[in-house]
């Protein structure tokens, strides 16, 4: 985050110095973009606040703790690729579930699909991808994902 | 009900006022539901509110300053190997949740990166963000991490070539919803 201050600001010094109008350019776009994606990001983070609350951390690890074989896998998939968790929050989920005997297969696919599928952003990448292409990322990524479970558990 | 919606110019903001009018009414009445959610929206919204602005301040100043040759000669269609290394090094170095991603896949499309190398783009940033990395070693361990970097490397650029082979030809293209009215809905 520092590191993102600090480019940014570094950035916009240089880039004002250099050509006053050029950056103001820039700026003004930088903003019309922001504006444009805010009031569906602020729907996401809103419907996923709810959905969080409603189901808290500690039910999510015992559905995906419940079951270790290949519902447990499905299961996995199944959250992963709804949840919207962020990694400080799915990392120590993803090793209190090893801990409590969830195999390798199913933390990687819960892993993976957590951080490559996205169906709760789906408006937005539809937004900026078009349906078609973002229903083909997200499907592609979904088989990803459990191809890569299953080698995990072939590997570790 | 939508006319009045639209009227009152709330339009794509409803969800927003509403939750926030039952937030107000949580903080008075006390009332679970309420406080729940609000505490979960404010740690996603703080994330997102100190994050997006800077990225997309640098995003803008990207597009006006890098010419598209330049741009279209490293990551851009006929890159080749190269071209794809350099946009998973990119992606690597990034931080951030995976819609910080899609306005950064609209700047490379419109500086001509390749199908291709933007899919990739999404795949290394939403699978090997080295400050993420960094997270899930400490958490699930050196061999876990790695052995699930190595796995998916190879599963997020096969995703690119299918994604290209696929999408070429077919007027694929990435919209800014900041410029167009006819996005607004979709």
């Amino acid at each position: 985050m520092l590191i993102l201050i600090i480019t940014t600001a570094v950035a916009l010094l240089a880039s004002s110095l250099a050509d006053r109008r050029k950056t103001l350019e820039g700026l003004k776009k930088s903003y019309k973009m922001f504006l444009g994606i805010l009031p569906m990001l602020l729907n996401v983070l809103i419907l996923v606040s709810i959905a969080l609350y409603l189901v808290p951390k500690e039910t999510l690890a015992k559905w995906l703790g419940a079951n270790s074989g290949p519902a447990g896998y499905a299961i996995a998939a199944v959250i992963g690729s709804i949840a919207l968790i962020p990694g400080f929050v799915a990392f120590p989920l993803a090793a209190m579930l090893l801990k409590s005997g969830v195999g390798y297969a199913v933390a990687a696919v819960f892993i993976t699909t957590l951080m490559m599928v996205g169906i709760l952003t789906l408006p937005l990448e539809i937004k900026f991808f078009g349906r078609k292409a973002a229903l083909m990322r997200n499907g592609l990524s979904l088989a990803g994902a459990l191809l890569i479970g299953l080698l995990m558990r072939v590997f570790m | 009900m939508k006319k009045l919606v639209q009227k009152l110019g709330l339009g794509e903001y409803l969800l927003v006022v509403l939750f926030g009018l039952a937030l107000l009414a949580a903080r008075f009445t006390g009332w679970s539901f309420g406080l729940g959610a609000g505490k979960n929206f404010w740690a996603f919204f703080s994330e997102m509110i100190t994050f997006l602005p800077l990225m997309f301040i640098l995003i803008g100043l990207i597009d006006v300053w890098t010419p598209k040759e330049k741009i279209e000669k490293h990551i851009g269609p006929g890159s080749g190997f190269k071209g794809t290394v350099w946009i998973i090094l990119l992606a690597m170095l990034q931080a951030g949740p995976l819609y910080g991603a899609f306005p950064v896949a609209y700047l490379l499309w419109k500086k001509g990166c390749s199908i291709k190398n933007i899919f990739i783009y999404l795949g290394a940033f939403s699978t090997l963000k080295i400050p993420m990395l960094t997270f899930e070693i400490g958490f699930l361990g050196l061999k876990f991490s790695l052995l699930r970097s190595l796995l998916t490397l190879p599963v997020f650029i096969g995703i690119g070539y299918l994604m290209e082979s696929y999408l070429r030809g077919r007027n694929f293209k990435i919209i800014n919803p900041g410029d167009s009215d006819h996005a607004q809905g979709a």
